[in-house]
């Protein structure tokens, strides 16, 4: 237990560089690696960590339970195909020893160990992937998964596989211009904030990559915390404040998002990977708990609000700096 | 989604050129010249949308070329090259090159990509813009996207032509006689089913007729869409560049580029293909209308009016002024 908890500690994203956060400008080119106070992350696109089995078993079962968490309008099966087969040889790279790809021509062959599963499917047939690449594609890698299209000087949200939202859900959004999936994020509009990062994404070039950060807090180790089961953790939110067991359920929840303009279909491909940490294994690295405290403390109440941290903040707080 | 995103203007990624190797010259049709183009120790190359370009270094200037496969990854990239005896060099430069010279070339640039949601794509190419074409017709057969192409070449010179009549069968008519052409196209736009769009690549009356005739026959201007060929820019209306930062005046003269007067005037501008394609040397407008020639911005960031690609658009207004 010990070991694993602190390797989940050696490879958070922790994301505050300074005692406050707003929206800023964090957009850098993807693979570049960073050192924390207890170790890095950020050498690779995909970060295959110990979780991984365990995450996609529960991907896995909210799609049992609501198949709408995958979306794909019709125009987008070339860029589905294009994420794939863009990412599969990224995840081979990654683990070099539990998968390995094969490739004959649009024939290959697909091997990963980790998940016993051996596939081989013909590039652009879809009768060879009954499922459908998006899908099969998130049977794999542990980030959702969102496929942009760039039409009429826009982006649109037109596919995706989205398990583990942060408190939104694909399929509401799915078809939406990008301009309208931002459209209830506070303190962004009136700076063009999203204006800006709509034509930034619409002038990456074939193969670009970028990534950026983005936080919240979760309670309890639960990914799916999509709009669509809100009813059942919403309240937890609440009920958390007073439970003595409130630093091991109140998570730091980092997404590390990444941009991909992928070659051969144009879309923009958008990666979220979900890392959840627990404010007692946050604490474990003093540097980190007092910056995180000072963080929340400081943060404007709309931000907090729209993070769905106004209930439990001040308890957070509290724990954080007694320590 | 909370995912909110912040865009900085400055940041772009590592310019990572590639150095190719001629590892084939195939003399396609007298004038036109195709060469194969590999990393020189093998391995992929990075996919790209049908109608994207590379940016070689032809000895002292640098020429936008189409791509013509199909963008899938593959280890070589074709470009075909007609030579301009009248041109500025470039097109020269890649006919002297031989079977295992090296090259650097930008990493592949879209500009000119397919529309996903179109119902049917009707392609329409002159001449030696038969190049990006080629490529769209490639993904189209490969993504069984419906299209078909309407070729005008002439005699004897139709760069492709055996290849693409395998590739597209009876979806390919080709044409050596400009009327007929134009009278086919013509026809084309007027009965192809609704949320067609319209690709064109060739010579400036082509591309003319093209956007003409659509306009005329009540085509949107978003399925409208054309690829020119960068050398057929005016000399231009001499205007002034008034630089916001500095305060300095720097006058345009007519025949010489935005990009070119800063950079007399020691403004340096980073840029790359100085041909309107790259993207590289945007910058921005505070005031006065530019005279957008390029084929880099979108409609919309035109209309914005808050930036200009300065190696070949201008100035309407007698100033521009600009946040340098």
């Amino acid at each position: 237990m010990t070991t694993a908890l602190s390797a989940r500690v050696a490879r958070f994203p922790f994301p505050f560089a300074t005692d406050s956060y707003r929206y800023l400008t964090n957009v850098e080119p993807a693979r570049t690696p960073v050192t924390t106070a207890a170790g890095g992350w950020g050498a690779g696109v995909l970060d295959v960590d110990d979780d991984y089995a365990v995450e996609l078993a529960e991907r896995a079962a909210v799609l049992a339970a609501d198949p709408t968490r995958c979306q794909e309008l019709p125009h987008m099966r070339v860029a589905s195909w294009d994420a794939l087969t863009t990412l599969l040889p990224e995840l081979a790279a990654a683990c070099p020893g539990e998968t390995s790809l094969e490739r004959d021509g649009d024939r290959w062959t697909w091997r990963n160990d980790l998940l016993g599963t051996a596939r081989t499917f013909t590039v652009g047939d879809d009768d060879s992937l009954p499922e459908g690449p998006l899908a099969f594609l998130g049977s794999q890698i542990q980030d959702d998964v969102v496929l942009l299209d760039q039409r009429e000087g826009a982006l649109w949200a037109d596919a995706g596989l989205v398990t583990f939202a942060a408190d939104w859900s694909m399929g509401f959004d799915v078809g939406m211009r990008f301009l309208e999936v931002h459209g209830p994020v506070p303190r962004v509009h009136e700076a063009g904030v999203v204006q800006r990062a709509e034509r930034f994404l619409m002038r990456l070039q074939p193969g670009e990559e970028y990534r950026r950060t983005n936080w919240t807090m979760t309670v309890d180790r639960r990914l799916d915390t999509s709009t669509e089961t809100y009813a059942e953790w919403g309240r937890d939110r609440r009920l958390v404040v007073g439970d003595p067991a409130l630093p091991d359920r109140l998570h730091l929840r980092v997404e590390v998002q990444h941009l991909i303009r992928l070659g051969v279909s144009n879309a923009i491909c958008f990666l979220v990977r979900t890392h959840l940490l627990s404010l007692r294994e946050l604490a474990t690295v003093p540097e980190w708990r007092q910056r995180f405290g000072a963080v929340l403390a400081e943060l404007p109440d709309d931000m907090a609000d729209y993070k769905g941290l106004t209930r439990f903040r001040a308890a957070a707080v509290d724990w954080l700096t007694a320590g | 989604m909370t995912a909110t995103l912040t865009a900085p203007g400055a940041l772009r990624a590592d310019d990572g050129r590639l150095v190719l190797e001629v590892a084939g010259v195939v003399d396609e049709v007298p004038g036109t010249r195709t060469l194969v183009l590999r990393r020189p120790g093998g391995g992929l190359l990075p996919a790209h949308p049908p109608g994207s370009h590379v940016v070689l270094d032809c000895g002292d200037r640098r020429n936008a070329y189409s791509l013509t496969g199909d963008g899938s990854p593959c280890e070589e990239y074709r470009v075909s090259v007609l030579l301009c005896p009248d041109g500025e060099g470039g097109s020269a430069f890649v006919h002297r090159l031989a079977v295992g010279d090296i090259v650097s070339a930008s990493r592949p640039r879209s500009a000119f990509a397919p529309v996903s949601t179109a119902r049917h794509h009707l392609l329409v190419a002159g001449g030696i813009g038969i190049t990006p074409m080629l490529s769209h017709a490639r993904a189209a057969v490969r993504w069984r996207r419906s299209f078909e192409l309407l070729y005008r070449h002439r005699p004897g010179a139709g760069a492709h032509l055996d290849e693409l009549r395998g590739l597209c069968g009876d979806r390919l008519t080709a044409y050596t006689s400009t009327p007929e052409m134009l009278a086919a196209v013509r026809a084309a736009l007027a009965d192809r089913p609704l949320g067609t769009h319209v690709y064109v690549c060739g010579p400036t009356p082509l591309i003319g007729f093209v956007e003409e005739t659509a306009a005329e026959l009540g085509w949107p201007g978003e399925r409208v869409h054309a690829e020119r060929f960068s050398a057929d820019l005016d000399a231009g209306e001499p205007f002034t560049a008034v630089l916001a930062r500095s305060g300095s005046r720097v006058p345009v003269p007519s025949g010489t580029s935005l990009l070119t007067a800063l950079e007399q005037a020691g403004v340096a501008v980073p840029n790359l293909c100085r041909q309107g394609v790259c993207g590289e040397c945007r910058v921005p407008v505070r005031s006065g209308r530019p005279l957008h020639r390029d084929l880099y911005l979108s409609e919309t960031e035109r209309a914005a009016g808050d930036a200009v690609m300065c190696c070949v658009s201008r100035s309407v207004d007698d100033e521009l002024e600009l946040d340098l």
